[in-house]
């Protein structure tokens, strides 16, 4: 079976200036790729680059074996949940109505989309009954990014993209959201790419690791490899957690 | 207060209500599609929002001037140039609205598979309600106080009272003209905030 996404050879230019250089990445089923970098390194713009938010200069994007040139966009994002930092939630919908989005866009039975709203509210540990009514602004942040995780599941897509989705909760929610993506992954058994900054949160969600450096893959590597690595950036991002180690 | 000016009281309010009702139709249906063409058109929309500035600048009774020997007397002209403030404020206000949905969620209901028109109306124009009816709601209340002037081209409605009370030095016949259009206004300001209110999102 081909890879469900492969990212052959991608550059991308913004401005005439270089974002990204030559990436080439492969994520297989079942895999949580995580894309480490610092601020500006390009790691958002490369998981913008495959759904398209950011067209890439060169280079091919390949989704469920195919270019995604042939892929209609809208039809290839329904195909590819979406988690952004804050969630990103509409404001003027109920929790409901927000899980409930792509279902409904593929024109889901509405008793079928609220059966599987009320799966998704069970499965992100938020009880339908309390939840499903509520408006965003009527939840904590943790909430809001458990829905929004709850709305990227909705028409069970095959690939999910996490755009550093718990950077803004404090420490213990963080931890939480954590613990529970690790719960869901054996659940559901989802493939994603994930970008993050924090260096804990990629040992601790990733099954591989690819850091990202000035628009460059630096190095790809499983967890245990990546906390043997000697290549710079990797040494730099250790470093860091030795020392809050240390300062805890 | 003699029966035959408490009817011309009710004639000149309904037919100031009349002038506003058309203008505000007018100008909300050319703005509304104007400032969502605009909200995708940053280039385009200096222009217009510099066009319809322009407009409002332009002294009232000045621009009833300009217009007559086009349009000549009466309610048309009125109504093209009450139609010419109403725009800006309008267009201002729904751009404003539909600019302001915040980054993150226009980001996601594309990223989700949303096409642009079903982010235009399910999310971007809901979003931007609260706004487009303060728009409305300014453009309203302004347009019952201008109009006021429309008289002095023949176009009727409560100016006509105050025209013939500063030709006359009538106070009657001003205040009858003035207290009418100020309750008017008051009146459309607090129904209009009403409206806002409710549709506000939670």
């Amino acid at each position: 079976m081909p890879p469900i996404l492969e990212i052959r050879d991608v550059s991308c230019e913004l401005g005439g200036r270089p974002i990204l250089r030559h990436i080439d990445l492969a994520v297989e089923e079942g895999e949580t790729v995580v894309l480490l970098g610092r601020s500006g390194s390009g790691k958002t713009t490369l998981l913008k680059t495959v759904n398209g938010l950011v067209p890439a200069s060169s280079g091919e994007i390949r989704f469920e074996g195919r270019a995604a040139a042939e892929w209609d966009p809208v039809a290839m994002r329904r195909r590819m949940g979406y988690v952004i930092q804050d969630a990103g939630l509409f404001p003027h919908w109920t929790v409901e109505a927000n899980i409930a989005l792509v279902p409904r866009l593929a024109k889901w039975e509405p008793a079928r989309v609220a059966a599987r709203v009320e799966t998704l509210l069970d499965t992100v540990g938020l009880p339908p009954a309390e939840f499903r009514h509520r408006y965003p602004l009527q939840l904590s942040g943790g909430e809001r990014q458990r829905v929004g995780i709850a709305r990227a599941l909705g028409a069970d897509p095959p690939l999910l993209l996490f755009d550093e989705p718990f950077a803004s909760l404090d420490p213990i929610t963080r931890y939480e959201l954590q613990r529970q993506f690790l719960d869901l992954r054996r659940t559901v058994r989802k493939t994603a790419l994930f970008v993050t900054h924090d260096v804990r949160e990629a040992l601790l969600v990733a099954t591989r690791i690819a850091l990202v450096r000035e628009g460059s893959l630096e190095l790809v590597a499983t967890p245990p490899e990546f906390l043997r690595s000697t290549t710079p950036e990797a040494r730099a991002f250790l470093a860091s957690l030795d020392h809050n180690g240390r300062a805890n | 207060m003699n029966p035959s000016l408490g009817a011309e009281i009710v004639s000149l309010s309904l037919q100031h209500l009349r002038l506003v009702g058309i203008t505000i139709a007018i100008a909300a249906a050319a703005a509304l599609p104007a400032a969502v063409l605009l909200a995708r058109r940053p280039a385009a929309r200096r222009w217009v929002l510099g066009f319809t500035n322009i407009a409002q600048t332009v002294p009232s009774l000045a621009l009833f001037g300009f217009l007559l020997p086009f349009i000549g007397i009466g309610e048309h002209t009125a109504i093209v140039a009450l139609t010419l403030y109403a725009l800006l404020p309008i267009v201002r206000n729904t751009l404003t609205g539909i600019l302001g949905v915040d980054p993150g969620v226009r980001e996601s209901a594309l990223a989700m598979g949303m096409t642009p028109r079903q982010i235009l109306w399910q999310v971007e124009l809901p979003l931007a309600v609260p706004s487009i009816v303060a728009g409305l709601r300014i453009a309203t209340v302004t347009t019952i106080g201008t109009a006021t002037i429309a008289a002095f081209i023949g176009a009727g409605g409560l100016g006509v009272f105050l025209v013939r009370g500063i030709a006359m030095m009538d106070k009657q016949a001003l205040l009858a003209g003035a207290l009418p259009a100020a309750a008017m206004a008051l009146a459309a300001d607090e129904g209009l905030e009403w409206i806002e209110r409710q549709l506000s999102p939670a």
